[in-house]
């Protein structure tokens, strides 16, 4: 069973709809114990980091999520939260991968959000990136990005470079909506779904 | 590289696809499942999802519909129609649709932009600009789902998009009101000056009639996304072939 954390209140949906129609089993849940039990775990996001981080508190889900040891995806937010901290509204995030969450530089003819479809390069062959061709296309939607660091696996550059695929030991992330980024979205969450729990 | 986006536009009426010219004279265009599906394998880059009397009968978009769509397509998918307060867009956002519209909505209540970008994010928030272009100005109109009830208001197109930038826009979408339907074209010199106006990204909306037509919009106005309704409905231009022309003419494209 693949346990959807229900973090952020809406924009969930798609997730599991992307989930169904690769025929996973996934529930929507912010109970700790399901969580817990789950074979694998996704958190989505939209909105502020730091927004999201006080509603994860409010569950009392931080350490619950800090002490998986199950594959956990988090997707766009939910993979900005995996970090330190955030310049969005100065918040302290869940601190699982070491990194800072920056905005984009402001650039002439550069509007902001970074907002629809970005191709991607990997220096790396995880398993999260299995069959992918480079500069496959993915959809993205923020105004926030997570810098390059040891964890990234897929970069992507809007004027600034950042990761658009991070992983570190069973955690990983992408800052796109692989639930709405077509073929090859289904392929990553293929992947995920295929990694040894 | 960030890609230009080809958007198709489902405006729908009592549960079917339709089209007017000018937003007047609505004929029936199909299925909306049927148009859904086919887009999204075809290449769309994001689906548009317009119930186009929700706003001025005073209704909110038939929610039952944004389910069967968000199941079956894989591609961003947006959804307008009446959308008035949080509750509604709130329902909709968990039906499926990843970023929601409003435009009448916006123009009654202009705060209301403010309130959705801080309980979805502006990511999310995108605004309908319905614009007539007369007498050498451009003035935004309102209700302009029924010809019957459509009313001129007070607002300057420019300042309007200004605006809503401000109270917390993640996009506009500018329906040109004399080009749609007539496909001579989109408004090159008024998506211009929206272009100019504002900093987030902007769709071009009305006019599209042939595949030329893109190539301008994208060179000549710096769009970030191009939607179109009769031409993709009718087949008279095919998505995949859209993107392959726009792709061999150095338009950053996802083929």
């Amino acid at each position: 069973m693949i346990a959807v954390i229900d973090s952020c209140g809406s924009n969930i949906t798609s997730v599991l709809f992307a989930l169904q129609r690769l025929g996973a089993d996934a529930t929507l849940t912010s109970n700790p114990e399901v969580i817990k039990k789950a074979e694998r775990v996704i958190l989505p996001g939209v909105g502020a980091a730091g927004t999201a981080m006080e509603r994860l508190k409010e569950q009392d889900l931080t350490h619950c999520i800090t002490s998986l040891t199950q594959p956990v995806l988090g997707i766009c937010v939910g993979m900005q939260l995996l970090f330190t901290h955030s310049e969005e509204g100065n918040a302290n995030l869940l601190d699982i991968i070491p990194g800072k969450i920056r905005h984009f530089t402001p650039e002439k003819d550069k509007t902001i959000p970074h907002m629809g479809w970005n191709s991607i390069t990997f220096g790396n062959t995880h398993p999260l990136v299995k069959d992918l061709p480079e500069n496959s296309y993915f959809y993205f939607v923020h105004s926030y990005y997570p810098q390059v660091s040891q964890y990234t696996i897929g970069e992507c550059s809007y004027g600034d470079t950042f990761s658009a695929i991070i992983a570190k030991d069973n955690f990983m992330g992408c800052q796109f909506h692989p639930e709405r980024s077509s073929k090859t979205g289904a392929l990553i969450l293929r992947n995920f779904l295929e990694i040894p729990a | 590289m960030l890609t230009k986006r080809i958007i198709p536009c489902l405006d729908v009426k009592d549960g079917r696809v339709v089209k007017g010219v000018q937003f007047r004279n609505h004929r029936d265009m199909g299925d909306i499942l049927e148009h859904a599906q086919r887009y999204a394998e075809e290449g769309a880059d994001e689906l548009v999802f317009y119930d186009i009397t929700a706003s001025s009968d005073g209704r909110v978009v038939d929610k039952e519909w944004i389910r069967k769509v968000a199941k079956v397509i894989d591609i961003p998918f947006c959804v307008a129609g009446g959308i008035r307060n949080i509750e509604d867009a709130r329902k909709i956002l968990n039906d499926g649709a990843d970023k929601i519209s409003v435009n009448s909505p916006a123009l009654e209540n202009p705060e209301f932009v403010t309130e959705l970008a801080e309980a979805f994010g502006t990511q999310c928030v995108v605004v309908g600009i319905d614009s007539l272009h007369e007498d050498g100005s451009y003035i935004v109109h309102q209700y302009t789902g029924d010809e019957k009830k459509t009313l001129k208001t007070s607002r300057d197109t420019m300042a309007w998009a200004k605006r809503v930038q401000e109270l917390g826009a993640g996009e506009i979408v500018l329906n040109c009101m004399n080009q749609d339907g007539v496909k001579k074209g989109y408004d090159i010199e008024q998506l211009q000056a929206i272009r100019r106006s504002v900093d987030i990204p902007v769709i071009a909306s009305g006019g599209a009639g042939k595949e030329e037509d893109f190539d301008d919009v994208f060179t000549m106005t710096g769009a970030d996304g191009a939607l179109a309704a009769s031409v993709f409905h009718t087949r008279q231009i095919h998505i995949a072939d859209l993107k392959q022309y726009l792709s061999d003419r150095n338009i950053p494209i996802r083929l």
